[in-house]
Formats: structure tokens, sequence, C-alpha cells
């Protein structure tokens, strides 16, 4: 069976500077993998590099979604195909209310597949019933995307969209930073929902904590733009009495 | 269907695939010989059966015409326009003006059709009928082709309560009183090139009057096209206000493609008396020119509003998206004390458009207030200016300004400019101006575009975005349909 998510030998740099060194990684449909790592191994990097931020390029390798060529697909191409990237870094959207947003999106990706829009009333259900899961006050959809929302706001409004688009794929980079101890509950309670045999999920983190809620089947320490060790969840308690010394003097 | 539905479907029509407005109507018009001299301004004078002193009025701004010299200050650059190459009146061809639907050329009415007017006497019957339970708003239309009007919807309701909503030239002959104590007093005859030359041969426009106290019952609309080639439009729009009294009127307009430019030039006066109020909307989509600059309408518009009444207010909403060149300052004279002028826009430019447009906010009376948010995004190879002007009067004691002008680029080959200028003469006046200019982010757009939408569309969400505020002031119907052609203008912007 082919693998969900398929890097093989994955080189890519930014602004003519490699960071990804030979990235190998196999995500199997109802697996949940965790990637940890020092600041600036190029954790985000690959995220940006799978989802196609522009200047992200790949010199060698490929990086395969359900068999299918992510560099051949742009960035909404892969969007509608499956792939969810829940941002480090959540971008606002001035004068764009956070429910406009979502139609726009949900919609844009059933269209790009053949699949029938959802209606305004659907929608709105649907939203609601999210934000429940997620303890977040409706109005705050009402508001722009983004836009004067607290750093904890915008991961549980990125969340929100990832449940609501209902990815093959889920990347969550540092979704845990910026969460308070009862929203990181909340959230990762809203992350297990989507927990399925044919779903995908992959968590940056730097905490244990996150994966006590989140527990993954599959760990991974990655180190100057490559991985260097993979494990079952052990390996993350492990990480978090050694820290990442030994793996950086590895890499180097 | 429901008016407003049709009217709707209308303006969303105007903003479908590209410039789908394009199409040229075959219909036998009855045309002046090319040029402009005396002899044509009394033959559009004589068509139109008006009194000696309106053509007394029309041949003395002819005259002034003839002495002055075509503006050249304004950003823009387009090759000199050779006046005695133009077709000065052109109307469809018909019997002295059609008495009623039945008498026009069905030709014509498929145009209509086409653009999604709802003039049929059957359709406007339909309208009138509310639908179960839930009472619409209804707009009255006025459609103005090349340089007549051809029909007037919701007339007579609208006379039960004594608004009159009218071809100019027919409120010429039966409210010349009317017209003549308004006509010129807010833009005179001798006012500027473009207002004077539309003085001497305007042909037709709109004419609205709301009578003291009275909130006139539903939008009013005039649909403006330009068909016949080489033609120039000069339309002319009265509205007056009387006390207390409101009304709200949008104009539409949509020209055909042609290779060669078509000139545009039109008066709008509005009057408010004592705590009146006039909304006006517009949504320009003339036809911009090709990608390379190749025809397209050059509009040379004189707008101003007089809030000759204390308490009165004047808003011009517009969103200009068409065009080849743009020429445009709205204005409120704010002489009555405590009256409130108001400018909110939209400007969008692609392909090679040129737009130089803003507003004068003139404050004359105790107390006034005016408020102007402009939104400019310009993209593919154009230019886009805002050009503003807030001025207060020594007696304008109290006089209070707020100015934000946002400028967007799409894209590194277009260009943006704010040139503001602020007089005050009287020290108890507060202005504040605020402007910014920026690129539309990258950052953003992939954010977008990780979403699922595709680039035209991330992008289209961000201009949308950026220029709610301008939005909101839209009825609401228009809003709606103002978003999507939005979109459209920016097609080919991107990529
Ligand atoms: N535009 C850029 N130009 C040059 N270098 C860049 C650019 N963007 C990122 N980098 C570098 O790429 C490296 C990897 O960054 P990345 O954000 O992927 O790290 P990370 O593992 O996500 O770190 P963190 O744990 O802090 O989030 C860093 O050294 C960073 O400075
Ligand atoms: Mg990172």
């Amino acid at each position: 069976m082919t693998a969900l998510l398929e890097i093989r030998d994955l080189k890519a740099e930014i602004a003519g500077k490699q960071i990804l060194n030979g990235y190998d990684l196999t995500v199997k449909a109802g697996e949940v993998h965790a990637i940890m790592g020092p600041n600036g191994s190029g954790k985000s990097t690959l995220s940006y590099v799978l989802s196609g931020r522009p200047g992200y390029k790949i010199t060698e390798g490929q990086a395969l979604l359900a068999g299918a060529d992510l560099s051949q697909m742009s960035v909404d191409e892969r969007a509608a195909a499956g792939l969810f990237l829940a941002f480090q870094y959540p971008l606002e959207v001035p004068g764009v209310a956070t429910m406009t947003f979502l139609r726009a999106a949900l919609n844009a990706q059933r269209k790009k597949r053949g699949e029938e829009e959802m209606s305004s009333p659907d929608l709105i259900k649907r939203v609601k019933e999210l934000a429940k899961i997620l303890d977040m006050d409706m109005e705050m959809l009402r508001r722009p995307v983004n836009v004067g929302f607290s750093g904890g706001e915008k991961k549980r409004a990125e969340t929100l969209q990832m449940m609501l688009l209902e990815p093959k794929l889920c990347i969550l980079d540092e979704t845990d930073s910026g969460l308070d101890i009862d929203a990181l509950k909340v959230v990762s309670n809203g992350v297990n929902q989507l927990r399925s045999k044919d779903r995908g999920i992959v968590v940056i983190t730097h905490y244990q904590r996150l994966l006590d809620y989140i527990t993954p089947d599959v760990v991974h320490v990655q180190s100057a733009g490559r991985i260097v060790r993979t494990g079952g969840k052990e390996l993350a308690l492990e990480l978090e009495e050694t820290g990442y010394a030994r793996y950086q003097s590895e890499a180097a | 269907m429901a008016a407003v539905q049709e009217t709707v479907e209308q303006v969303r029509r105007v903003g479908a695939d590209q410039y789908k407005y394009g199409f040229v109507t075959d219909i036998e018009s009855d045309l002046a010989p090319k040029g402009l001299s005396e002899e044509i301004v009394r033959f559009i004078s004589a068509k139109k059966n008006e009194p000696e002193w309106m053509l007394e009025w029309r041949l003395e701004a002819y005259r002034r015409w003839l002495t002055m010299t075509e503006p050249k200050w304004a950003r823009v650059d387009y090759p000199a326009i050779d006046y005695q190459d133009l077709y000065y009146y052109a109307a469809p061809k018909s019997k002295a003006g059609p008495k009623s639907l039945d008498e026009v050329d069905p030709e014509l009415l498929r145009t209509y059709e086409k653009l999604g007017i709802p003039l049929h006497e059957r359709e406007i019957l339909a309208g009138v009928e509310r639908p179960e339970g839930e009472e619409r708003p209804r707009v009255a239309v006025d459609a103005v082709f090349d340089s007549v009007s051809v029909a007037t919807t919701f007339k007579e309701e609208l006379k039960k309560v004594g608004v009159i909503f009218c071809p100019i030239s027919e409120a010429l002959r039966e409210h010349p009183e009317l017209v003549r104590k308004y006509l010129g007093t807010v833009v005179p005859a001798s006012d500027n090139y473009f207002a004077t030359l539309n003085s001497a041969v305007f042909s037709d426009g709109s004419f609205v009057y709301i009578p003291p106290g009275v909130r006139c019952p539903m939008e009013l609309s005039t649909y403006f096209r330009i068909n016949e080639k080489n033609t120039g439009q000069f339309e002319r729009t009265l509205i007056i206000a009387d006390k207390g009294s409101y009304v709200s009127y949008l104009e539409g307009c949509t020209a055909p493609k042609r290779d060669e430019n078509q000139l545009h030039a039109a008066v709008v006066e509005l009057v408010t008396l004592d705590a009146a109020e006039i909304k006006y909307s517009t949504v320009q989509n003339w036809y911009p020119g090709d990608e390379n600059g190749k025809g397209g309408i050059y509009n040379f518009v004189t707008k101003r509003g007089d809030c000759r009444g204390a308490n009165s207010k004047i808003s011009w909403t517009q969103v200009e998206t068409g065009s080849a060149i743009t020429w445009k300052y709205p204005s409120c004279v704010l002489r009555g004390d405590n009256s409130r002028g108001e400018f909110y826009s939209i400007a969008i430019s692609n392909g090679r458009q040129q737009v130089d447009s803003g507003t004068k906010m003139i404050h004359l009376g105790k107390g006034t207030t005016s408020r102007i948010i402009s939104k400019g995004i310009s993209a593919g190879r154009s230019s886009n200016a805002y050009r503003g002007l807030v001025s207060a009067h020594r007696k304008a004691e109290g006089a209070r300004n707020f100015t934000n002008c946002d400028s967007l680029l799409i894209g590194d080959a277009c260009s943006a400019h704010t040139i503001p200028y602020i007089e005050a003469k009287n020290p108890s006046c507060v202005f504040e101006h605020e402007a910014t200019t920026s690129k539309i982010s990258e950052d953003v757009l992939f954010y977008c575009m990780q979403r699922g939408l595709s680039q035209e569309d991330a992008t289209a969400l961000v201009v949308n975005g950026f220029v709610r505020d301008v939005l909101q002031q839209l009825p609401m119907e228009f809003a709606v349909e103002a978003q999507k052609l939005i979109s459209v203008s920016l097609e080919g912007s991107v990529g």
C-alpha cells in the first residue's frame, strides 16, 4: 500500500542556503508521528517545503502525498489533496471575517475535488460544534482571521480550521506553544478526534507534555536538516532527560 | 423576478467573465453630424424641445468652452482628444421618444435584458408584488442609452409620495421651474473644461426631486450605457433632497469593447436642504481597454454635492473598476452649519489603466464635519493616484475632517500616489490625515492558499478585506456584488 506521506532523500534550500540534507520519512495512514529537534534544525522548513511556500526549493529527492509528487502541485492543489499545515506563527488576514475565510477555504477545496459546496447553514452548524469542542467563543469567529487574537487563540483557531477541513495529512508545527495548561488539553482533545485510520498526523513539538495527550506511534529526532533517530513514544521521554546534545554533535 | 433581485443580477453580470459587456447593439440610431458647433448645440436643444432659456444656457457654456483649455494637472497621460471627430448626439431611432415600453425598440430592450436591467413592464409588475411575508427593498431604474434615457421604472409609485424621478430632458419640459432653480448651481457651467463641455452638449441623464420630509421608499438607480461608436456620452444628473428628506441613489455604467477610446464627461449635481440626506453610490465598470492599453473609456467626470441646508448630509460611495482613464473627484461643499460630507472610495486599476481620483471637502459652515476613506488598489502596469483637498473657510468654526488613504500594490509594475492638500483658514479646525501604502503580503497569500484558495481567489479575498470599510457603506445587495466585481477586475493581475 502507498504510504500517505513518503519523503525520500529530500534536499531543500531557502535563499541559497541548504536546510534539509537528505530527509527520509514515511507516514502511513492511521499513524501519528512526532518530530522533535533543536531550534533551527529545519522542522518548520520541512513543513513549508511540503506545503509549497514560495522561496523554498527542492534540489534533490522527492516528497509524495498518497503517491502524488508534491513538487508538481501548486500550494492550493496540495491543500485540496489533503495537506494541512497548522502554522507555528499563524498569519493575520485583516478585514476578512473568520467565518467568511472558513467558508471560502472549505468550498474552494471541495470545488477542486469536484465535491458539492457546503451550504451556509450547514457550515455554521459545523463550526458551532467545533467551537464548542475547542471551547472557543463564536464571537471570535466573526472577527477578522487571527487579527488581535492572542497566541493561544490563534492556535485554537488553527485547530478549528484543521478540524473543519478534515485533511488527510495534518502537520502541526508547535501547535502547543502559547497554549496554557487547560487550552493544551482542549486542543489535544480536538486533535485526537481527528485520529482515524485514514488520516496521518505529524506533530512538531519541543515538549513531552503535548505527547502526554496526543500519544504518538513514532517519534523522530531531527537535527541539522534530517532525521537522526527514530523510536517509539518512550524516545520522547528519553529526550526530556538527555536533551539534544548528542544528536547535534552526531550530525555535525 | 423581484426588481431588487434583477438589479442584483445586473450588477453581478456587470462583473461576470472579464468584460462581458463588450457587445455592441445593432440598432438604428439617430446621429447628429460629427463635430461640435453652435448648430450642434441648437440641434440637441431642439431635439429635446427645450425651453428658450435652456438653449441660451447651453450656448453660453459652449462659447465659454471655446475659450478654455483642457486641464493637464492630473497624473494621467493620453493622446489629444479631437473634439471635432466625435458625435455629440446619438439616440436610438424612434418616434419622438417612447411613450411606453411597447414603443421602445425591441433590440434595445434586449440590450438591457443582457445587462439585466429590469425594464419590461411585466417584470416591473412582478417586482411590485411583494414576496409573501417578507418586504424586500425595491429599486427604481432609469436607463440611459448613448444620449437618451430610454425608460424609467416605478414612476407612478414614486409619484404617489411626490418623488420625481425622470430623465432630465423630461424634467426640463415638465418641471422647468425646479430644474432652472437648481441646474448649474452646484457645478456652474463655467466650472471646468469638461463640465463646461457637458453644459453645452448634455443630452440626457436623471433628475430626482424628493419633497420635504419624504424618505424615498426605494433605491433609485440609473444605468448608463455607451453603445454608438465615436460617441461622447455627456449625461447630466441633478438630485435635490428638500428639507428633512432622504434618498439613496445608485449609478452603474458599462460600454462595449471598442478599439477607439470613448469620451464620457458627465456632471452630477446634488443639493441637500436643511436636515436632508443623499447617499450616492457608484459602481463604475466602463470598458477599461485591453491589456496593451488599446481602447477604453476616458472618464472625465465632475460630481459635486452642496450641503446647502443646516444639518444636511451627502455621502459619496464609489467602486471604480473600469475606464482607461479616470479623472474624478466627487466633492462636498459643506455650506450649511453642522452639515456633513462623506467620501468612501474603492479604486482598482489593472492592465494599463490610469486613475486620478479623490475628493474635495470644502468646509464653509460652522461645525461641519467630513470623513474620507479611500482604498486604492493597483495591479498590472496601472497607475493609481488619490488626490484630495480638505479646506476650511474662515467662518468654518470647529470644522473637523478625518482622512484615511490606503494603497495596496499587487506586483512590481504598478504605482500608487497620494496627493493630499489641506487648507485650514480657521484655527479651531481639526483635520486628521492617515495614509499607508503596502504591497500585498506574500506570506498572507501563502497562508490563504495553504487553506485551499487559488492565488486569484486569495488575492481577491485579501483585497476584499482591505476594502471592507468601504464595502460596508454600499447598500447591502450591492456590496455583495461589488465584491465579485473586485475579484473580476483583478483577474490576470497575479501569477
Ligand atoms: N529566509 C531565510 N534565509 C536564510 N535562512 C533561513 C531563512 N528562513 C529560515 N532560515 C534558516 O533555516 C534554518 C531552519 O529554520 P526552521 O525555522 O526550519 O527551524 P525549526 O527547526 O523550525 O526551529 P524552531 O524550533 O526554532 O522552530 C534556521 O537556521 C533559519 O535561520
Ligand atoms: Mg519551527
